[in-house]
């Protein structure tokens, strides 16, 4: 198999002393790969992200990025080892322009450096260069998102970790992130996404994890997941209808409990 | 269905900085009359004046720790007194004002630095704290240490400046002068926060969480945020003290350091013009509730309060928050 870039091992952590929300999680993510981390509401995949990008200190248990344990690390350090991280709901600076976001994405890179990664970026993303100019809050919500996606990539990380991107997009929208994100991955970079969308996340996935109450419940290659007949009952509380695999309505499969 | 969804809802493409151009007239003339004001009033009309244009320095100062870092300051009275002490004492051994002016801004810078450091690795609101006995206990230095400041008689005859050989030692002069030095702060402050390095405050002020989550170091913006408040304060000191020729420890207790930062919230915190309708304020209110005595900064206190549960954005979100009425879209 491929290389394994990220690692959790017992990872046990939380918010406060006295609640676990991580109960020893074990898995992994590989180079190349998107790894689509799903389960019920408050399972804990947000954390798992936040964990690994060093806002959460794991009280026992080992995080490795590319075999080096980097349990707490700073975000400054983990950004420039490589990671980068997207999180749920909006991330931009509301009250500056498009550019200015960009330029703050790559605040870690020299002067030089900064104008022809922005230009790289903008190539990936003709409508959002279009708007350059224009302050962040009145982007649309696609258009809002392939901006984090793009100041994400400013310093060329070699991991994202992005949590629920479909959030509030229109099903075509979301299509879009997800051909993004496979692009990506295809290019060599390792994704770790928490989606709630789940079936078409599925579709654009290599690996699916189910966590369940800080714990590996599930790990399958995604096409056999979604192939699964016991795919509704096994952790969407029977909402979605049926085994259409059309319903992509926004966090459509996301009313698991 | 696909198709409609990006193009149906055609958005108004609005640059980050409306209507800069028409602000920036309106800006001058709103300058121009305040510079001319003082022409129709008397000797105390211009004082007045110029100890807003003082006050203007330190509370913008302010607004960077309080609207961008997101702290809480409450010893900004502490850095106007220590500018305006190190200003007199030098200009009384016969130091030129231009000397004493960058000291006072870099002894403010440096205390700032060495006062948040500790206090800001500590936790986040420990910053209010700190600089709460700081101010006590600068004022307690002024009082006490009469070898040097000359305790609660203060220090008297401090002079005012000249400048290309022009006395600056009259009222009107001095007002200009302070004026123009206060624009010209304000001006790099604006220019401060809109370079590629100072666009990290705004972010700080938007989102502090997702900054960090890009790398942006929070603890060292915010630290800088306080040290170049506390640099303005020291600045404002300086002015001060000439303004006014004679200070004593009074004017820099943490009374004063409350009504700055009432001043800094009433406005709006984070808003870059945010403390002047604050200042205006609290310059004026003191005459004008006079006769009150020292009732009026409670009066004052819970008229913040009262502004905070109606208008949390402060009195420079009123237009925006009519207008989200008017359109039927409050935030
Ligand atoms: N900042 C926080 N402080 C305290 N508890 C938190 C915090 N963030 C999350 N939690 C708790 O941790 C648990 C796991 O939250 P987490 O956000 O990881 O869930 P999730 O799997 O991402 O859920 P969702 O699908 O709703 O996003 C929840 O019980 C939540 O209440
Ligand atoms: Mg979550």
């Amino acid at each position: 198999m491929s290389e394994r870039i990220i690692e959790f091992e017992n990872v046990v952590a939380g918010y406060t002393p006295s609640l676990t929300i991580l109960n020893g999680t074990t898995f992994d993510a590989r180079k190349g790969e998107i790894t689509l981390l799903i389960g019920p509401n408050g399972a804990g995949k947000s954390t798992v992200l936040k964990t690994l990008f060093g806002m959460l200190v794991p009280r026992t248990g080992d995080v490795r990025f590319e075999g080096r344990r980097v349990n707490g690390h700073s975000q400054r350090d983990l950004l420039a080892l490589g990671m980068a991280y997207v999180p749920q709901g909006r991330n931009l600076f509301a009250s500056l322009s498009v550019r200015h976001n960009l330029e703050l994405g790559g605040i870690a890179l020299p002067r030089h450096a900064l104008a022809p990664r922005i230009d790289e970026v903008l190539a990936r993303f003709p409508r959002i260069r279009e708007r350059i100019d224009n302050q962040a809050s009145t982007l649309s919500g696609g258009e809002q998102k392939q901006l984090e996606v793009g100041r994400a990539l400013l310093l060329r990380p070699r991991v994202l970790l992005i949590d629920e991107p479909s959030i509030g997009l229109s099903p075509k929208l979301v299509q879009d992130v997800m051909a993004l994100l496979r692009e990506l991955a295809d290019q060599g970079v390792t994704v770790l996404m928490v989606e709630q969308n789940v079936r078409t996340a599925l579709k654009y996935a290599d690996r699916a994890l189910v966590l369940e109450m800080g714990r590996l419940a599930l790990d399958r290659p995604a096409h056999a997941l979604l192939g699964d007949p016991d795919l509704n009952r096994l952790f969407l509380g029977g909402h979605v209808d049926g085994r259409a695999v059309t319903s992509t309505t926004p966090a459509g499969g996301g009313s698991a409990v | 269905m696909n198709a409609s969804s990006s193009t149906v809802i055609a958005r108004p493409r609005r640059p980050a900085v409306p209507r800069s151009r028409t602000r920036l007239a309106l800006a001058a003339i709103v300058v121009i009359a305040f510079a001319l004001l003082p022409l129709g009033l008397k000797s105390y009309g211009t004082y007045l004046c110029s100890l807003f244009c003082v006050y203007l320095m330190a509370t913008f100062g302010l607004n960077l720790t309080i609207g961008y870092a997101g702290q809480m300051s409450l010893g900004q009275a502490a850095f106007l007194g220590i500018g305006a002490y190190i200003a007199a004492i030098g200009m009384k051994a016969g130091l030129p004002f231009f000397a004493m002016l960058p000291l006072a801004a870099l002894a403010c810078f440096a205390i700032g630095l060495a006062l948040g450091f500790p206090a800001l690795r500590v936790q986040h609101h420990y910053l209010a704290f700190a600089t709460l006995g700081f101010n006590v206990l600068v004022f307690l230095v002024l009082r006490n240490e009469e070898a040097i400041t000359g305790g609660t008689f203060g220090i008297r005859g401090i002079p005012r400046p000249s400048l290309f050989g022009l006395s600056l030692e009259r009222d009107l002069p001095y007002f200009w002068f302070t004026l123009a030095s206060t624009l010209l702060l304000i001006a790099l402050l604006g220019w401060l926060l809109r370079s590629p390095w100072g666009r990290a405050f705004a972010a700080l002020r938007d989102n502090p969480i997702r900054a960090e989550s890009l790398g942006v170091n929070i603890t060292a913006y915010t630290l800088l945020a306080f040290a170049i408040g506390a640099c303005c304060a020291g600045i404002a000191g300086a002015y001060f003290a000439s303004l006014v020729g004679f200070i004593d420890p009074a004017p820099f207790n943490f009374t004063a350091s409350l009504l700055m930062l009432l001043g800094v919230i009433v406005g709006g915190a984070g808003r870059f013009l945010g403390p002047v309708v604050g200042t205006v304020i609290i310059v004026l209110l003191p005459e004008w509730l006079r006769f009150m005595q020292n009732w009026y900064l409670a009066a004052f206190g819970v008229a913040v309060i009262a502004l905070m549960v109606w208008l949390p954005g402060g009195l420079l979100s009123l237009p925006e928050r009519l207008a989200s009425r008017r359109i039927g879209a409050l935030p």
